[in-house]
């Protein structure tokens, strides 16, 4: 929706409008504040980075705030290697990925019966849906844990993939179908007029209308469900499935003194979801602006 | 979630060409909805609603988590409200709360209204100052975790140096402060996403309307008091419902940071359950306290799907 409408809106800003000499002496002041505030805004991030390159000598003998010598990157083979940091990585992906794709997938799927057909019941079930956007996970934790133990995937892979596929379904598909409503109608009776059926209709025609906005979806849903540290917690107990948020929970027990090595998987743990941010920026702000809140 | 206001303009589309129910005497039952929906809402309704009602059924029980659960009535209720513990972790959301209704939305704003200028370098800044959203908050407690470091910790350090020795201290180990200190890494993130979502806002609003301000006459505070700021109420709403939803939520900076402690001084709500279900193995009891949790910010859920509905209406 936003995506269209931020298309079709004329883009135009609030700005101060003055003569140009004076934008120009505004805009150094400003840079004047902006620049030195967005510095200090990073100086955590900084301040991780360097204490990450030094070794556990040189922070011992001269504190945290200090240029490092040597510059040293055993740090990250401690975390990558002795601290499972690579483990740790590779299942986060093996259920982010698989999550991803099945709550996109079958969000569609709703979000087209909900917006494209008419039919009784459908105003509920997509009232179903919109509650469990803002359900808080507490209330299904304890359930959830029971229902994995008795379907025999707790401490498994699988157990997350399906609960992150659920949960996250309520929202895609809301945006989704949000999204779909506002498709030209007369495409898809032109189509169902030469005999396409409703499958042919949402695997032409919908579903490549509808790419921006799963575009911005699923680099959305690749931080949250990559982010995610509760389910993993819950479901999973060998240290040899955790993905790299509860990984890092238990490389903080195991190197609570030595914070290099600590920060260093940190800032490894960061890296997937920061190039999805430096690549896919556009598509990100547009899915936190589409669905908001969260 | 949903469609946050952001845009003001929603292309309605004419769906109802026919009244429903005339379609419905004319049509048998039709079959196609149900084939898209069965999987999803299969997958759904196993996982998350009736996990949701399960819930209720668990806090009347005694389960260890091993055999099967025993049906106690009231009995979870009656202990969680004797127990001192509920009321700490409340208040310990409520400060939680507090902190994030005045920090991330004055802060989002300002950052916001200052940052609203189109240029390449700016772009650049903004994204600075949100990227921290793209971290987890497991991350997010790490880098926070090290910045509050006791003794030579950098922000200590930092402190000392600017002659401000007299207010270093265990920002984690204090009883007094440690919620806040959790809080406040909760801010940096959350900053950014606020400023984030009024810069969509601002980017909506007709710069027409301000300059005919402008023309009568309006400085600057007041054409943000009194047309930028009311014509940005709508998303204020939904952020301060959300950031009521999100601290009673909030759990995993205070596990990273904290685990609860000192003692239970920084404890949360959902810290509190998950001590109670997972390391006591009192599910019966935790699934209490997720019910009470639940309870409180139900009403608050309520009073977002009906503004999200009416303001969707028409695409409804």
């Amino acid at each position: 929706m936003s995506i269209q409408a931020e298309s079709s809106l004329a883009r135009r800003r609030v700005q101060p409008r003055g003569a140009t000499t004076k934008r120009v002496n505004n805009n150094w002041r400003f840079y004047l504040f902006a620049l030195p505030f967005t510095l200090l805004w990073l100086f955590p991030v900084f301040g991780v980075i360097l204490t990450s390159i030094r070794s556990k000598e040189d922070i011992l003998y001269n504190g945290y705030i200090a240029l490092p010598k040597p510059i040293t990157f055993s740090s990250y083979i401690e975390a990558w290697v002795q601290g499972n940091v690579s483990v740790y990585l590779l299942n986060s992906f093996l259920i982010t990925i698989p999550a991803l794709f099945a709550t996109i997938f079958l969000s569609s799927l709703s979000a087209y019966a909900l917006a494209r057909i008419r039919f009784r019941g459908s105003r509920w079930i997509l009232m179903l849906y919109i509650s469990g956007m803002m359900l808080p996970y507490q209330i299904i934790i304890l359930p959830v844990f029971q229902l994995s133990v008795a379907l025999g995937i707790y401490n498994t892979l699988w157990a997350v993939i399906f609960v992150h596929t659920a949960f996250q379904m309520a929202f895609c598909t809301f945006v989704l179908r949000n999204f779909m409503v506002t498709l030209p109608g007369e495409i898809m009776e032109a189509a169902r007029m030469d005999g396409c059926t409703d499958f042919g209709i949402y695997r032409r025609i919908v579903m490549p209308l509808t790419l921006p906005a799963l575009a911005a979806l699923a680099t959305l849903e690749f931080t949250w469900i990559f982010n995610d540290f509760i389910w993993s917690l819950v479901l999973l107990q060998d240290d040899s499935l955790r993905p790299v948020t509860a990984g890092l929970a238990t490389l903080i027990g195991q190197y609570n003194t030595n914070w290099s090595v600590v920060v260093a998987g940190s800032l490894i743990a960061s890296i997937p979801t920061m190039i999805v941010f430096i690549l896919l920026q556009r598509y990100f702000i547009q899915g936190l602006t589409m669905g908001s809140v969260k | 979630m949903a469609t946050t206001g952001v845009q003001t303009e929603t292309p309605s589309v004419p769906r109802h060409k026919t009244s429903a129910a005339k379609r419905r005497t004319k049509q048998p039952f039709n079959f196609t909805p149900w084939l898209f929906l069965a999987v999803p809402l299969l997958i759904y309704l196993v996982w998350v609603v009736e996990p949701l009602f399960y819930s209720f059924y668990l806090s009347l029980t005694d389960w260890d988590g091993v055999t099967n659960p025993t049906f106690i009535g009231l009995k979870n209720y009656q202990t969680l409200l004797q127990d001192p513990v509920l009321y700490v972790s409340f208040l310990n959301n409520l400060k939680v709360l507090s902190v994030f209704l005045i920090v991330p939305i004055a802060g989002g704003l300002g950052l916001a209204v200052l940052f609203n200028r189109p240029s390449r370098m700016i772009n650049v800044l903004k994204a600075a100052i949100y990227s921290p959203m793209v971290l987890s908050f497991i991350v997010i407690g790490l880098i926070w975790s090290w910045f509050y470091l006791p003794n030579e910790g950098a922000l200590n350090t930092l402190l000392r140096s600017a002659g401000l020795g007299f207010l270093a201290q265990s920002w984690l180990s204090n009883a007094q402060i440690s919620i806040f200190s959790v809080t406040f890494a909760a801010c940096w993130r959350q900053i950014g996403y606020v400023m984030l979502l009024y810069l969509a806002g601002l980017n909506t609003i007709d710069a027409s309307l301000v300059e005919a301000a402008k023309v009568d006459g309006a400085n600057g505070w007041q054409v943000f008091l009194r047309i930028i700021f009311p014509l940005l109420a709508p998303i204020t709403t939904i952020i301060v419902i959300a950031t009521i939803i999100d601290s009673l939520q909030f759990f995993d900076l205070v596990y990273i940071m904290t685990k609860g402690g000192p003692g239970y001084a920084s404890t949360v709500l959902a810290n509190f359950m998950f001590t109670e279900a997972f390391t006591n193995f009192r599910y019966g009891y935790g699934a209490a306290i997720a019910v009470v949790q639940f309870l409180l910010s139900f009403i608050f859920i309520v009073f977002y799907l009906t503004y999200m509905l009416r303001k969707g209406a028409d695409n409804l």
